[in-house]
């Protein structure tokens, strides 16, 4: 349980560029700047003449910048390579695709796992960010690319998230938007679902008060907790049912102890043991008070609809039918807002068991609907196909 | 615009509401189905289109061609649109089929400057002789029954011109799919004679 902080910044072989410096520092919503930023990003495909083919992949909580391809720190594969990649909806033939590692992430960019200026950590002492903070780092990282416009932006969850919130902070930059299984505001069920994730990492006698990579240890059990709590809500109970049911793991009999009897235990304890070796736990705390904090509403007086208003870009949304994470009916609040304002509004909910997670898994009426709405905007932008060469 | 081929097999009373769009209009479509009036409004008239559908398969058809549609039900998604939000809003062969015809009218004609119905004639001399004849309402468009789920609420030209006065509306046009306009005088004639019609519906009382 004593397995050494891994490097963050250093020889990694991660791609990373400066956004904020003292003469330029990133203000976030807390009132507090931060000085030194970091961004870690990926990118694939190439950017077109008059830079109109920019694709921007929003990551939820525990991904990366690794999209579409393998993350050679982990050694995991792509997290969404059904969406991402040639020939599929969002083209990189066709398309410049960026995915940047979340301010506050622990993939390379700045977070509370990476290191002060004068060489601590930055642990609990890092300024509590929030999703707008986040799209204002990634803002200040297209500004370094010298990119101003944005074809699409697209993610789910907590990546959802920050399309909306790229759409209204960047206002008209962005052309076309997706946000999937998503939510304007992050509900009490989530706040509460999250609060005992982050209670269970701080509970953690390894967690030191956030000062864990100083010491040299790691809240393990903590985080394992924490991602097997909200792991269940990620999935839906009828694929719960069909997958384990009751089913006892590699025995006949029950045991009449706590060894993980059935199935479903021995499952979310192998999800909370695999999420430790690649998860930093304060990132965790992070990264989740940053959807505590989300509501798009609340900045624009009450009313979402006002957030939206005036804006050109056009949107499609996607929920799914057995999503109690962001359910479909919050789904349908953004929308009806987005009606409200006069947007240009698709809406898609898709009938499927797999629940929050569907949209990184195989679901073939998701992709139709991402590829038939990302064509027409692309052939809305002039943007051609790569004709086959 | 929007990249959409020329649809195939294209619906009379679609075409002859396509009439009635201009270029450049901004038309809701409420119960668009997989889009085809929507592709036909673009394709051949150049308006900008929107859809609300209930069904998932007409949704996900209609995402997957390129068409702005919202999955949704009149009844609790059309209170959200702001007033005249559309040039035309459309209910074609839907109204007949809604829970709350009247409702969705009143909410139409403040989200749009004109609505545009086509509906059955359960008027039509055919559908009179056979009630008279064999004293059963023909042609409900369900073969379980007049009381089975959805069922087609069944009226004539005269009942949705009622409808439209009590909804504040007048009838600015009247035509027999496949047939010429009329103007309102011979709805008495319309109503013996069509069989489907379109009226095109204006407020009474200009905002």
């Amino acid at each position: 349980m004593n397995a050494p902080a891994r490097t963050l910044s250093g020889a990694d072989g991660l791609k990373r560029l400066s956004v904020a410096t003292p003469d330029q520092p990133l203000r976030l919503d807390s009132g507090r700047t931060l000085e030194n930023v970091e961004i870690a990003y990926e990118t694939w495909g190439e950017l077109n003449a008059d830079k109109s083919n920019v694709v921007i992949v929003c990551h939820a909580l525990t991904g990366d910048q690794f999209a579409a391809s393998p993350n050679p720190v982990t050694g995991r594969p792509a997290w969404w390579d059904l969406v991402v990649g040639p020939g599929l909806p969002v083209d990189t033939d066709r398309f410049f695709v960026i995915c940047s590692n979340v301010l506050g992430g622990c993939m390379g960019s700045t977070g509370p796992a990476s290191r002060k200026p004068d060489g601590t950590y930055w642990g609990t002492d890092f300024p509590v960010i929030t999703i707008a903070d986040m799209v204002r780092a990634q803002i200040a990282l297209l500004d370094r690319l010298d990119i101003e416009n944005v074809f699409l932006a697209i993610g789910g969850s907590i990546g959802g998230m920050q399309v909306l919130e790229w759409t209204v902070q960047a206002r008209d930059r962005v052309f076309a938007a997706i946000p999937i299984a998503v939510a304007a505001r992050q509900s009490a069920q989530n706040i509460g679902f999250y609060e005992t994730g982050r209670q269970a990492i701080m509970a953690d006698p390894n967690w030191r008060n956030g000062n864990y990579l100083a010491e040299g240890v790691r809240p393990e059990r903590g985080l394992a907790v924490a991602r097997m709590a909200a792991h269940i809500t990620y999935v839906s109970e009828s694929a719960l049912k069909r997958k384990f049911d009751r089913r006892l793991q590699d025995r006949t009999t029950k045991t009449f102890g706590f060894d993980a009897d059935f199935q479903i235990e021995s499952y979310l304890r192998h999800q909370g043991q695999t999420f430790v070796d690649r998860f930093d736990a304060n990132s965790y705390l992070y990264i989740t008070r940053a959807m505590d904090y989300f509501d798009i509403a609340a900045e624009h007086g009450g009313v979402l609809g006002n957030a939206f208003k005036g804006l050109h870009t056009r949107f499609c949304v996607f929920s799914f039918s057995t999503d109690w994470h962001y359910a479909p009916e919050e789904n349908r609040q953004i929308v009806r807002a987005l009606n409200a304002a006069g947007c240009e509004t698709s809406y898609v909910n898709i009938e499927t068991d797999k629940g929050h997670d569907a949209f990184f898994v195989e679901e073939p009426e998701f992709w139709a609907g991402l590829r038939g709405f990302i064509d027409a905007a692309a052939s809305a932008r002039g943007l051609q196909k790569r004709s086959a060469t | 615009m929007t990249a959409t081929t020329a649809p195939g097999i294209r619906r009379a009373d679609h075409i002859t509401i396509s009439k009635f769009i201009n270029r450049g209009d901004l038309v809701l479509d409420v119960g668009c189905g997989d889009g085809q009036l929507m592709e036909l409004l673009q394709h051949d008239r150049g308006a900008r289109t929107r859809g609300l559908e209930v069904e998932q398969t007409g949704v996900n058809r209609c995402v997957a061609k390129g068409l702005a549609v919202v999955q949704g039900n009149a009844d609790d998604d059309l209170p959200v649109y702001p007033d005249d939000a559309f040039d035309e809003a459309i209910l074609s062969k839907t109204i007949q089929e809604l829970a709350r015809p009247k409702f969705v009218l009143d909410e139409l004609s403040r989200i749009a400057r004109r609505v545009i119905v086509s509906f059955r004639n359960y008027g039509h001399w055919r559908v009179r002789t056979a009630l008279l004849t064999t004293g059963r309402i023909p042609n409900l468009g369900h073969d379980v029954g007049w009381w089975s789920d959805g069922a087609r609420r069944p009226c004539t030209a005269r009942d949705m011109a009622e409808l439209a006065d009590q909804a504040g509306l007048s009838i600015s046009a009247a035509t027999a799919v496949s047939g010429k306009p009329v103007n309102g005088k011979s709805l008495g004639r319309l109503n013996w004679t069509a069989e489907e019609l379109v009226f095109v519906l204006e407020r009474k009382v200009k905002r």
